[in-house]
């Protein structure tokens, strides 16, 4: 099963509170995912020549500030940390590719979940509830959001499996469903130079995906791609830095159902997780059709 | 009639659907409305007593399957499997359904007034599905009784390796299954599509606006050709 949830706050009064109405969205489709959850939250964005990073501890004691006095020692340039438990986001000025070999080499047990001037990712083996406890998920703040709970089918329960998938800067993937040709499409993905983090199919899908829009393609351009070369079963909801994205298999396996109002737009495998959203009375409620592209711009 | 009303928000839903179980003589006649259904699943399933439950908002799974003799009202839209396997009665849905809607129905009608998801049908054994919208793709897959009206356009693969199911289609089909074919609507098949059409509401649609599919019987029985590949 899987469960999966997304809203794009359109009333910018109501940003600052997504993370309150985004919790009985999440809370709602426990029963689909009791295993892990994740969540990514696309946040106002940190300054132009800043990248921020979430990371991910094996341990809720880990010592960040360690972390961060050891990155302005060896780096030369000054970090700043925010923390939570296992989980912190990092912002800097300096190039990607220095952070990523830095926290690589001396924090090989850091797991590094985004990258982006606006999105953060959190996520973590446990029911929902227990998960949006330990990141204080419901005082989060941004424009639009991504988010999935889990039940595994075909590979571990572990941090690193559960979703929100990133690949590249601002982009995430959160997925329902198996795919049947996951491991040749990483093939093909190694042998353009794209390293994987897991085994998990759902990773194949977004590197996929952010691979053909580094090469060019635009966001639909790409989905119809992964409508040509995904195959199996599959709900995928995305996230960019302005947008979300939905589409469903051409045989209409796993659900979704979605609610347009004036204020949101609200995305879930089922009405359970929509029907706390304020006025949802008067939304516009609907099922997407398979094999449609669906995308709501900020 | 009385009426009793039950909040799902202060209710669990197994309570109610146990009193739904109730014995058929404390029960027959009633009126029931069930509040805040909020897309719980099995919202009225297993009915078997002369009742009429109204659903005041968007159900879950499999909402009224099952159904023997009672009358199901679903407000909102209703989520996979609605009345599915049902054996008699009648179930409303005014929004829309999503993906197998009135699966392996024995009897009794099911209407949407919306659209209907893919696999609208399927397994059909002799229960009437009425569609004021369109259906997804492979609906009345190996349907093998009952009628089965569709207002609006039907999806890809209709009808696939269909039985003896009748299939009446306003709309525009974007294709046709393996062995299913348009026919010749007879006087008494239209008069079944006409009382159908009476019975869910759409007595003003005239049948004439409808094409009849059905099996070209094909697939029944073992083709001599194929001897060779055992």
């Amino acid at each position: 099963m899987c469960g999966i949830v997304g809203l794009l706050v359109k009333n910018q009064k109501m940003r600052a509170g997504i993370g309150e109405l985004m919790m009985p969205m999440l809370i709602g489709m426990t029963e689909r995912g009791p295993d892990s959850a994740g969540m990514a939250v696309f946040t106002a964005p940190v300054g132009a020549n800043e990248l921020k990073y979430s990371l991910y501890a094996p341990s809720m004691e880990f010592n960040w500030l360690g972390l961060a006095s050891d990155f302005d020692a060896h780096l030369g340039s000054k970090v700043k940390i925010s923390t939570q438990g296992n989980h912190a986001i990092l912002v800097s000025h300096l190039e990607v590719g220095t952070v990523k070999t830095w926290i690589k080499e001396n924090y090989p047990n850091v797991h590094l979940l985004s990258v982006g001037h606006t999105i953060d990712v959190y996520k973590d083996t446990g029911l929902p509830a227990d998960v949006a406890k330990r990141y204080d998920l419901p005082h989060v703040s941004g424009t639009h959001l991504v988010g999935h709970t889990r039940m595994a089918t075909e590979s571990a329960v572990t941090p690193a499996h559960a979703h929100p998938f990133t690949a590249g800067q601002d982009w995430c993937l959160v997925h329902n469903g198996s795919l049947s040709n996951a491991h040749s499409l990483r093939r093909k993905l190694e042998h353009e130079g794209i390293e994987f983090e897991t085994d998990n199919d759902t990773e194949a899908a977004c590197r996929f995906l952010e691979w053909r829009m580094r090469e060019g393609d635009d966001l639909e351009a790409a989905l119809n791609q992964g409508f040509e070369e995904l195959d199996g079963f599959y709900t995928l909801l995305m996230g960019t830095k302005d947008q979300l994205a939905l589409v469903r298999d051409p045989y209409g396996c796993k659900p979704a159902i979605i609610a347009e109002h004036d204020d949101y737009v609200a995305i879930a495998s089922e009405f359970r997780s929509l029907a706390h959203l304020p006025d949802i009375k008067n939304a516009k409620v609907f099922e997407p059709s398979p094999k449609e592209m669906y995308v709501w711009k900020l | 009639m009385e009426t009793l009303t039950f909040d799902l928000d202060a209710k669990p839903l197994r309570e109610v659907n146990q009193f739904l179980h109730g014995d058929a003589s404390s029960l027959n006649g009633k009126e029931i409305v069930i509040e805040n259904p909020n897309g719980a699943h099995s919202i009225a399933v297993g009915l078997k007593s002369d009742i009429h439950v109204t659903i005041k908002g968007h159900a879950g799974y499999y909402a009224a399957g099952m159904n023997q003799i009672a009358k199901v009202t679903i407000e909102g839209s209703a989520g996979s499997g609605v009345a599915e396997n049902m054996m008699s009665g009648m179930v409303h849905v005014k929004g829309f359904a999503s993906n197998a809607a009135g699966a392996t129905a024995n009897g009794g009608l099911l209407v949407i007034d919306g659209d209907a998801g893919l696999r609208t049908a399927i397994a059909l054994k002799g229960a009437d599905v009425v569609v004021g919208g369109s259906v997804g793709s492979f609906s009345a897959f190996m349907a093998q009784a009952g009628n089965f009206v569709i207002l609006g356009d039907a999806g890809e693969g209709l009808g696939d390796s269909i039985y003896e199911a009748k299939i009446f289609v306003r709309g525009k089909v974007k294709s046709l299954g393996a062995d299913c074919e348009e026919k010749t609507m007879s006087p008494e098949d239209r008069q079944i599509l006409a009382d159908l059409l009476a019975k869910s509401g759409y007595a003003d649609v005239s049948p004439d606006s409808f094409k009849q599919y059905g099996s070209a019987r094909t697939l029944y029985h073992f083709h001599v050709d194929n001897a060779g590949a055992y």
